[in-house]
C-alpha cells in the first residue's frame, strides 16, 4: 500500500487517496482547448447544463407521477400543475427543456458540420455525439408519451407501428414492443421504465464516452488548424499566455461558458415563465382517447423533419408500396449522419466557408431540414405532399452528392 | 464582430424554423373564423317585433309560472326542481336547466329566440330529425307581447352579480363536468347523468378542466358563442350567453386549468432578474480572465 502521512487539510487526505491534484490537473486546469473559438464551442456546454435540469426537475416529477393508464394524465395535470408546490415549475422547466435540448443538439451537431470537426481523427467524437442524438431522441419521445394526452397516444401508435415495416417480423416486433396488441397500460409502463431510468442511464454513459472522446484529438477550432497542444500548452504554462494558441479548461474556457450560460439560461426561463406553451401541444391537454383520431398527428418539432422525409414518399413505385419507400428513406435520414466521416472525401479539415462546394451544400442542407420541419407539420395534402416528396428527395440527394462534392473541392484546392 | 454574426444566423435560423411550426403551421391547420357574434344576428330579425316592445316582468310571472315551471325550477322565486337530476334526465333526455339566473346569463335577445323557437336559437336542426323532437317546444305561437313580458320576468329575478363558478355551473355544467374545480369532492362532476346525456348528445360531453389549455382562450370564444363555427354539425346547442357571462365562463375555466397562473407571473420576473444578474457577474468574471490570454 501506498504511504500516507498525516494530512493537514481535508484537500490534502483526499488527495493522497484519490490524487485529487493530478485528476483536477488532467480534467480541468490542464485540459486544453484551442483559444480560437467562438460561442458555438459553448453548446457542449449548456447541453451538459440542460441534461442536469432535466434530471433533476424529472427526479420530483417523478414523486408524483402515476404510471398507470387510469391516472397518468390526472397525475401531471391535476396532481403536479395544481396540487404539489411549485409543481408547475418543475413540470414547465421539464417540458421546456425538453424541447430547448435539442435546439441547442442541433447547433452543436452543425456546428460540428460547418467547421468539420467529424473529420480525421475526431470521429469518435462525432459518432458518440451522433449516438447521443438517438438516445436523446429515444428519451423525447418515451417521455412524449407519459401524461397519456391525445397526441402522445397517437404519437405511440404511429411510431411503434413503423416497426411493423420490419420484414418477416414486423407485426411480431410491433405486439413484443407495445407489450399489448394495441398501445396500452403495458405500453405506458415501460416508457416509463425507458425514460426515467434506461435512457438516462446510458446518456450518462455516452456522456462520460463523448467526453473521453475528446481527449486525444481534442477540440476543433474555428480556422481548423492543427495545433501542437504539447509544444502550446508549455508556452502557456512557461506565463506565456498571449501567444500559446491554447487555453486551459479551467477557468478560461469555462469562464465564456458561464457567460453565454447566463444568456441561455434568461433565455429559457423566458420560455419557461412566460412561453412554455411553445414546447406543449394544446391537443396533449386532451386526454388519450382510443376512439377519436385527432384530425392531424405529428411529432414534436425536433422531429419533425424525419417525420416528413417518412411521409414525403407517399406513392407506390411499382410493386414497392408507398409505406415501405417511405420507411425506407426514413432509415436512411436516421443513420446517415453516423457515417458523415467517411461521406466527407476531402482529407483537409477546414471550415465550410473555406471549402466552396461543401459551403453550398451544407447551406441547402439547412435550408431543406427547415423546409422538412415545417412541412413535416402541416396536413400531406395537395401542394404539401409533392413540397414534402421534393425536399425529402433533396435530402437524400445531398448525401449522394456529398463523397464527389468534397473530393471536388479537394481537387480544386490541390490536394 | 464576427461572433455577433454568427449568433444572427443562428437566431434567423431559429425564429424562421419556430415561425414554420407554430404561428404559420397553426394559421393552416385553424383556419379562422369570424369573430363572436354577441347580438345574435341571425335570429335579430325572428326577435324585432319582440324588442319593439317594454315586457311587464308582474304579466312575465304569471306567464312563466303557467308556463315553464312544469319543467323549470326556478329555486330563487320558490320553485323548486321537481325530480332529482337523473329523473329530470331520464324525463327529458337532459336536465332541464333553473331558470333563476336565465335573465342574466343569456341575452335578452337570444332568450326571446329560443322561447319562441328553441332549435332554431340553439342551431341543432340537424339533430331533431326523423321524429325526434327538441324536449322543449316553441312558443312561437304567443304574442310578442307575452314573450318581452316573460323575458322581463327573467331579468327582474336574476341576480346583479354571479361569480365565475356560478356563470359556469348555469350556463355549462349540465352537460360538461369540470373536475379538476372539485377533484376530491367530485361536486363538478356533470349535473346529466352519463348515459342519459350520452344518448342525448350522441356522445359524452367533454370534461371541460384542461380546455383552457388545450383550446385556448380565443378559440374557447369563438366556440361557445358559436359552436358550429369550428365545430360543423356538432350536437353542443348555441346557448346564447351575453359577453359578460361568456367571459365569466372562460375565466372560471382558467381558475381551475390554469390555477397557478398568478404565481408563475409572480415569480418570472424575480427569476428573470436574478439571472440577468448572473449573467452579468459571468460576463466581468470571463472579460477578467480573457484578458490574460488576448
Amino acid at each position: 500500500m501506498a504511504k500516507f502521512e498525516k494530512a493537514n487539510s481535508v484537500g490534502e487526505w483526499l488527495d493522497q487517496r484519490l490524487n485529487t491534484t493530478a485528476l483536477t490537473k488532467v480534467l480541468m486546469t490542464e485540459y486544453w482547448i484551442p483559444k480560437d473559438i467562438n460561442f458555438l464551442w459553448a453548446m457542449g456546454v449548456l447541453l451538459a447544463v440542460t441534461f442536469k435540469i432535466l434530471v433533476i426537475s424529472g427526479l420530483f416529477l417523478m414523486m408524483y407521477y402515476k404510471p398507470d393508464v387510469a391516472l397518468a394524465f390526472d397525475s401531471v395535470n391535476y396532481t403536479i400543475m395544481q396540487e404539489v408546490a411549485y409543481g408547475w415549475l418543475f413540470r414547465h422547466m421539464h417540458g421546456v427543456a425538453a424541447s430547448v435540448v435539442f435546439l441547442i443538439i442541433y447547433i452543436h451537431m452543425f456546428t460540428g458540420i460547418y467547421y468539420g470537426s467529424y473529420k480525421q481523427g475526431r470521429e469518435m467524437i462525432w459518432i458518440s455525439g451522433m449516438l447521443l442524438f438517438m438516445t436523446f431522441s429515444a428519451a423525447g419521445f418515451s417521455g412524449y408519451m407519459l401524461p397519456w394526452g391525445q397526441m402522445s397516444y397517437w404519437a405511440a401508435m404511429v411510431i411503434t407501428n413503423l416497426f411493423g415495416g420490419v420484414p418477416v417480423i414486423g407485426d411480431a416486433l410491433v405486439v413484443w414492443i407495445r407489450g399489448d396488441f394495441n398501445v396500452a397500460d403495458a405500453t405506458l409502463t415501460r416508457f416509463f421504465m425507458l425514460h426515467v431510468f434506461l435512457l438516462p442511464i446510458v446518456i450518462m454513459g455516452i456522456i462520460g464516452l463523448h467526453f473521453y472522446t475528446l481527449r486525444i484529438p481534442h477540440v476543433n477550432n474555428q480556422e481548423g488548424a492543427d495545433i501542437d497542444y504539447d509544444a502550446e500548452a508549455e508556452k502557456y504554462l512557461a506565463g506565456n499566455k498571449k501567444e500559446a494558441k491554447v487555453i486551459p479548461f479551467w477557468p478560461i474556457f469555462i469562464s465564456k461558458d458561464f457567460a453565454i450560460l447566463g444568456i441561455f439560461l434568461i433565455f429559457y426561463f423566458y420560455l419557461v415563465f412566460f412561453h412554455y406553451n411553445f414546447a406543449m401541444d394544446p391537443v396533449n391537454f386532451d386526454p388519450a382517447d382510443a376512439m377519436v383520431t385527432p384530425a392531424h398527428i405529428y411529432p414534436e418539432w425536433y422531429f419533425l423533419w424525419s417525420y416528413e422525409v417518412l411521409r414525403g414518399f407517399f406513392f407506390d413505385v411499382g410493386p414497392v408500396k408507398a409505406f415501405d419507400i417511405g420507411l425506407m428513406a426514413f432509415g436512411f435520414a436516421n443513420v446517415i449522419f453516423l457515417v458523415l466521416p467517411w461521406l466527407d472525401r476531402d482529407p483537409a479539415i477546414l471550415p465550410a466557408h473555406k471549402r466552396p462546394g461543401f459551403r453550398v451544400w451544407f447551406w441547402i442542407l439547412m435550408v431543406d431540414l427547415i423546409v422538412l420541419t415545417v412541412y413535416g407539420k402541416l396536413p400531406p395534402t395537395g401542394i404539401n405532399a409533392w413540397v414534402g416528396f421534393a425536399s425529402a428527395s433533396v435530402f437524400i440527394l445531398l448525401f449522394v452528392a456529398l463523397p464527389f462534392i468534397t473530393k471536388a473541392d479537394a481537387k480544386k484546392r490541390g490536394a | 464582430m464576427r461572433e455577433l454574426k454568427i449568433l444572427a444566423v443562428v437566431v434567423a435560423f431559429t425564429l424562421v424554423t419556430y415561425w414554420g411550426v407554430e404561428p404559420f403551421a397553426h394559421s393552416q391547420m385553424h383556419p379562422h373564423v369570424d369573430p363572436a357574434d354577441y347580438k345574435f344576428t341571425d335570429v335579430q330579425e325572428d326577435v324585432k317585433d319582440v324588442n319593439a316592445l317594454t315586457g311587464d316582468a308582474q304579466n312575465g310571472a304569471a306567464l312563466v309560472q303557467a308556463n315553464c315551471t312544469a319543467c323549470h325550477s326556478i329555486e330563487k322565486e320558490g320553485f323548486p326542481q321537481l325530480m332529482d337530476n337523473a329523473s329530470a334526465a331520464a324525463a327529458y333526455g337532459v336536465v332541464p336547466p333553473d331558470l333563476s339566473s336565465a335573465g342574466k346569463i343569456y341575452s335578452a335577445d337570444y332568450l326571446a329566440a329560443f322561447i319562441k323557437d328553441p332549435v332554431k336559437a340553439s342551431k341543432v336542426a340537424h339533430k331533431f330529425q326523423d321524429g325526434r323532437v327538441h324536449p322543449m317546444p316553441g312558443y312561437g305561437w304567443m304574442q310578442a307581447q307575452e314573450i318581452a313580458d316573460m323575458v322581463a320576468y327573467l331579468q327582474s329575478i336574476s341576480p346583479k352579480e354571479m361569480t365565475n363558478k356560478e356563470v359556469f355551473v348555469d350556463a355549462c355544467q349540465r352537460c360538461h363536468g369540470i373536475k379538476y374545480g372539485d377533484m376530491k369532492g367530485g361536486s363538478m362532476a356533470a349535473k346529466t347523468p352519463d348515459e342519459n346525456i350520452k344518448a342525448y348528445m350522441g356522445k359524452l360531453p367533454p370534461d371541460l378542466s384542461q380546455y383552457i389549455r388545450s383550446r385556448g382562450e380565443s378559440y374557447l370564444h369563438t366556440f361557445v358563442n358559436d359552436p358550429q363555427k369550428h365545430l360543423e354539425g356538432t350536437a353542443m346547442p348555441r346557448v346564447g350567453l351575453t359577453e359578460e357571462a361568456e367571459t365569466q365562463v372562460i375565466k372560471y375555466m382558467q381558475e381551475v386549468g390554469d390555477s397557478k397562473k398568478a404565481e408563475r407571473e409572480a415569480l418570472g420576473p424575480k427569476f428573470l432578474i436574478y439571472l440577468v444578474i448572473f449573467a452579468i457577474f459571468a460576463w466581468l468574471w470571463k472579460a477578467s480572465k480573457w484578458r490574460e490570454v488576448h
